[in-house]
Order: structure tokens, then sequence, then C-alpha cells
């Protein structure tokens, strides 16, 4: 663990809960400075693998390092070194702007002299300037978040946990949010996040995609797309139902997403001309239609590597797909 | 240094919610006016085993049997002989017992002449139930061989009733210092008994747990605010009993104040630790009512003490509210030193380590 590149490790972490696997045998390695991304729908154990990381849970199995430090015994020791922003507003709505972060800077026990003039400075950086007397409760969502990342990040921690940080924000204020976590990931800051938007996880420098409690595919968005089993191929026509229609169930189709008049179809690599077999099925009931074979978003590998995990998972309890 | 700043942080932060909360605020000043109030009237009831003490300067087998007969009606009971009636001063001072007996030298010679009153019994009025048993205790017969008939026809003559302390008999006089028991027992227990559950319902907890604060450090600052709530609260409670039901203090204020501030310490403790067992405020709640129930009936508030049954006063010597009740009623009726109750003080600040310690234990910085 003594090698400085590497933030976060763990291998083999699992947290039950009864007899729910709710984090199931994740190995994780983060690299110091980057961004990397917890990406998985509501339940995958995003926020579960995040508390355990930040010695909030006790790993029912596995270990976990962060900045060497073990997650079991040093996790007093830890959280003078990170920085957790919670899915829900945990600070004081009946205290102002200002009395939140002040107290977090004398929970944090920062120096008295620096404390005004670094709740200042957050107040500035993260444009709540206008709101220093205003009590939390009244803020906007996006006010709000930018509070609660100001707090986070009041004590300069080398590493961030931000648990689906922009899920009550609007678009705007999450561009400048990813904006201001990508400085900080400049000035050195190590940061977790998780989320379930896709284009936010585009982002990340890494990612990582839980599927029920199972690290399903990780490495860089371009990795993720190169790396799955199957070819993307778009379909383009002003009448998309009728093509869903003639793809679906088809021998060969791994799923179809639509998106306005665009379809996304998923086909295994296997088959070596996909636009082809897409023809084949459309016969010439769609003459107009627009076909290119395009390169894999972020939804598309996360539709095809769940995809593949309920298949693999459907063959070994023996039931035919 | 640190850990300084940070109890110091959670009690700037306590301060400015409570400034904020307006219902909680309302209990601290509204709870001690309306039951202050409501309370301006006793429920005296039958009493037994009062413990008793007295002096026989006659040294007759006619004082003998009449103290024997005494014993025998078991409304008292017979704790010691003492030497002198200074003696028995001392003990109802301090509080151990609630009558004394004084047999005079002359003691023969008045039952028979019926001149002046036989027995003198000295009572505890800062209770008034109490002092309701020791009139019944003037209905015992002495059985005198000659003079068994006059005797019985006239039994009033034998003793006379010397009431301590509360000289006019006013049920409010006993019931102001044992409704500040009271009254800091509800508050002060409910309090910090939704403190931490609160913080835990409204996320807080979440991030205060993910910073380095400590629990001891949490749980200090926690209490320390309501400490000054407690004694704002016994402030208002005496200065009202003694503008409405004109009870004095006659013993020392500082030991006014020391005592409460012990008791204060172990409600608070108490409260914290429920609301470290506690899910919800709502159940927070339910837990500190209780605690009320008991302390308000087996604390010696309602009902002396000395006529509960045993498991009763097993109960109750358990909760701090009845401990702080000998206290305080010594020291505010009977100008008590506080340290001539060493007992009482030690079970409160035991009863505090105890419960803070195991807040503190049950306190924990994970979620699992």
């Amino acid at each position: 663990m003594s090698d400085n590149s590497i933030a976060i490790s763990a291998s083999g972490l699992s947290r039950k809960f009864g007899s729910l696997l709710a984090v199931n045998e994740v190995d994780l390695e983060i690299e110091t400075g980057s961004i990397y991304g917890f990406l998985g729908p509501n339940g995958s154990g995003k926020s579960t693998t995040i508390r355990m990381l930040c010695g909030l849970l006790t790993p029912s199995a596995g270990s976990a390092y962060v900045m060497g430090l073990d997650v079991r015994k040093d996790s007093e020791a830890l959280k003078q070194q990170i920085g957790y922003m919670t899915q829900r507003f945990s600070l004081y709505e009946d205290l102002t702007v200002k009395e939140n972060l002040q107290f977090v800077s004398e929970i944090y026990a920062v120096p008295r002299k620096q404390r005004k003039p670094r709740v200042l400075e957050l107040l500035q950086d993260f444009k709540l300037m206008d709101q220093t007397r205003q009590r939390a409760g009244t803020l906007s969502g996006g006010q709000k978040q930018r509070l609660a990342l100001a707090a986070a990040t009041l004590h300069r921690p080398k590493i961030l946990f931000l648990d689906e940080p922009t899920s009550a924000v609007d678009p705007q204020n999450r561009r400048d949010f990813w904006e201001t976590l990508f400085e900080l990931a400049e000035q050195g800051t190590t940061i977790l996040v998780s989320t379930h938007y896709m284009d936010e996880a585009e982002r990340c420098h890494k990612l990582a995609i839980l599927d029920e409690g199972v690290k399903v595919a990780d490495g860089t968005p371009r990795q993720l797309g190169d790396d799955i089993h199957s070819h993307v191929v778009e379909l383009v026509d002003d009448d998309p139902n009728s093509i869903r229609q003639a793809l679906i169930n088809r021998e060969g189709i791994e799923s179809i997403t639509q998106l306005g008049v665009r379809l996304r179809v998923l086909i295994p690599k296997s088959i070596a001309k996909p636009i082809e077999l897409v023809k084949s099925y459309l016969g010439d009931r769609n003459p107009n239609v627009h076909i290119e074979q395009v390169t894999p978003d972020i939804e598309d590998v996360f539709v095809a590597v769940t995809e593949e995990r309920r298949d693999t998972q459907a063959m070994q309890k023996g039931v035919s797909i | 240094m640190k850990s300084l700043s940070r109890i110091f942080a959670v009690i700037r932060k306590e301060f400015l919610q409570l400034s904020r909360d307006r219902l909680t605020f309302g209990m601290i000043v509204g709870i001690p006016l309306i039951q202050l109030m409501m309370f301006g009237y006793a429920i005296n009831t039958d009493v037994r085993n009062l413990s008793a003490a007295y002096v026989d300067e006659s040294e007759t087998s006619l004082s003998r049997e009449m103290i024997s007969d005494l014993a025998a009606s078991q409304v008292i009971i017979l704790k010691q002989r003492v030497a002198s009636i200074q003696e028995l001063d001392q003990l109802l001072d301090a509080g151990s017992i609630s009558i004394g007996i004084v047999i005079p030298s002359d003691f023969d010679r008045r039952v028979i002449e019926r001149d002046r009153a036989a027995v003198q019994l000295l009572v505890d009025g800062t209770d008034p139930i109490i002092l309701g048993v020791a009139r019944q205790l003037t209905g015992v017969p002495v059985r005198f061989d000659t003079q068994t008939e006059q005797l019985r026809n006239q039994p009033a003559a034998i003793f006379e009733v010397r009431n301590f302390y509360n000289p006019e008999r006013r049920s409010a006089v006993n019931i102001v210092p044992g409704l500040v028991g009271v009254i800091l027992t509800m508050t002060m227990v409910l309090f910090t008994a939704v403190a931490i559950v609160r913080e835990r319902e409204r996320g807080n907890l979440e991030l205060l747990i993910n910073t380095p604060i400590k629990t001891p450090e949490l749980m200090l600052g926690k209490i320390f605010p309501y400490i000054l709530i407690g004694l704002l609260q016994l402030v208002i409670i005496f200065s009202m009993g003694r503008v409405f039901f004109q009870v004095p203090i006659r013993g020392s204020e500082v030991h006014v104040l020391l005592a409460s501030l012990i008791f204060i310490a172990a409600n608070l403790s108490l409260g914290l630790l429920i609301s470290t067992s506690a899910k919800t405020q709502f159940q927070a709640m339910q837990m500190a009512f209780f605690v009320f129930l008991p302390s308000i009936l087996l604390s010696g508030f309602m009902f002396p003490f000395d006529g509960m049954p045993a498991i009763a006063q097993n109960i109750a010597e358990v909760l701090p509210l009845t401990h702080f009740n000998r206290l305080i009623r010594g020291i505010v009726l009977r100008g008590a030193d506080m340290f001539s109750m060493m007992d009482e003080l030690i079970a409160l600040a035991v009863f505090t380590v105890v419960t803070l310690t195991l807040a503190i234990v049950r306190f924990s910085k994970r979620l699992d």
C-alpha cells in the first residue's frame, strides 16, 4: 500500500445487510488526482461502497485502503484526510450558509486565524457571497449543492467522496459543478463520484459500472466502449416503431434503445456484418432508413454489460433465453 | 486544543439552533410556568413506616411502654435512641428521620397531672403528609394502670406536636422545591433525548460522524448548553415560588445551585443515553416518558418515600429525582448543609458518570 500513485484500493470488498448482498466482492484501484465514477442504477451498491471507503460502514468481507489507511482499523485517522458529500443535504438547515461553514471549520479544527479567510474564500469560490446570511434550508438545489461541496472541501481533503452530488440540480449547475471538480482534480484531489447520469459518467477519467452490488465493468470511458462484446448500429427513420417491431426478439439482436427518431441496436461481435443483418431483417419496408455503425457511448456500454450479466445469470440457472 | 475547538463548535451550534427553535424555547419557559401553577395543590395520603428517633429522659416503665406502643402502631419505625434533643435536631436536619419523640424527665408526673403535654413530637414539616401522620400518632393510647380510663378519654393532652420547618403547614412550601426536580427531569431528559436522534433524522449525523469529532466531544458539546438552560429554569421556578407562594430558601443558595448542577447533569446524561438508543424522535419521547412516570410517582415528590413498599423504594433509589428531592428539600426548607447529605450527592454523581459513559460507548461513529 506504499504506492503513492494509488489513492484508493479495495479487494473483495463486500457488504451484507441481513441476507441482502448489497456489495459483492468489488475490486478497485483508483489513481491519485483522478476523477473516478461509479455508475449504476439505484440499489446497485454505489452508496454502500462509498460508505465503506469512508469508514462509515464496516465491510462484511474483503479489504480497502484509502491513502494507505485501513478502513476497518484507521477510520478515525482517515476522517481528517477525506471529504464526504452525502447524497441527502446534511448541513444544518436552520443555520445560515456562513454559520454552517464556520461550524465545519471549527469541527475540523482549522487554525483559528485561518478560519475566517478560508470561509470567505469558499463563499467566493462557490458563488455563495449573496447567500451568506441566508438559512441553508431556504437555498435552491444548486446553492445547497455548492454549499455542501464547499463544506466537504473546507479542510482541503486529499480525497473527496461525492454520493450522487447532482441529483437535485439543473443542467447549468451540473456543468459548473463538474468544472469545479476538474479544478479540484487538477490541484491533486482524488475524487470518487457516484451518479446515474450517463453524461456525467462520460466525464470521469475512469469509471466502474455497478449492477446489483457487482462491478460489471471498469476502465476509461473509451476503453469500456472498445471492450464491449457488441457492435452498435444506429438507425434513423421517421417511423422508428415499425423498425422496432421488425427487429425485436430476432436472432442476434441484443437490445434496442429508442432515442426520439433514432434507434440504437446492439449486435454481438460474433456477427461480422451487423449492418447487413439489420438490413436483412428490415427487408424493404423502410426504404428511407439511414443505417450506420457507430462507436459505443456509455449508455450502450451500460446496456451491454448489464444485459450480458443477466444472460450469464440466466444460463447459470439453466433457463433458456 | 483541537478538542476544545470541536466542543465549542458544537456548543455554539446548539445555541444558534436553540435561538431559532421557538417551540423548544417556549418549552424552556412555559413548562416551569404551567407546572408551577398546576401543582399549587398537594395530594395527601395515609403513610406508614416513617423513620423516627427518640429521647427518653424519664426512663420509667411507663415511658418504655409508650415507646413500644408507638412502634407497634407501625406508623413509625424507631431507628434509634439518642441522648439529647440537640441530637434529634441534627438527625432531622440531615433528613435521616422524619419524626423525633421527646419524653421529658417528668413524663410520669405530666401524664398523671395532665397540666402540660407529656410528650413532644418533633416533625419534619417539609412534607405535609408526614405532618398529618404525626397528628394521627397523638391518638395512640398510653396505658397507665391506675388511670387507664382517664387517659383514654383525653389522649390529646399526652402529645404535643411541634412542626419543624413549615409551621404554617402550607403545601406550596413543600411542593415548589419538589417541583424543581420534576420540571428539570421533564425538560432536561426530553431535550437531550431528542438531541442526537434529531440530527440522525435530519441527516446531519452522517456528515458529523465523517468529521474528526470524537464521541465524548460531541456529547459534552450537546450537554453544556442545556446545563445553562436548566439553571435558567431553576431561577424561574424559585423566583416564581417566592413571588406566588412565598417559598423561602433557608439554606445556602450556592448549595442549591451546586446540587441542581449535579442533578441537571444526571438528567442530561440519561437523555443522551436514550438518544443513542432511539431510532426516531418519537421513540425517544416515549422512552423519556417511561422515565417521567416513576420519577414523579416514586421519588417522594407525590408520596413520602418512607411509606412505599420495599420494591418501590428500591426502584426509587435508582432515580436521580429521588436523591435530588431529598437534597433540595433539605437545603431549601430545612436550611441543611448540602454536605450533610453526602450519600445523595454521591448517588447523583455515580448516576451521571455511569449513564454518560454508557451513552458514549453506545454511540457509534459508524452506520452499521
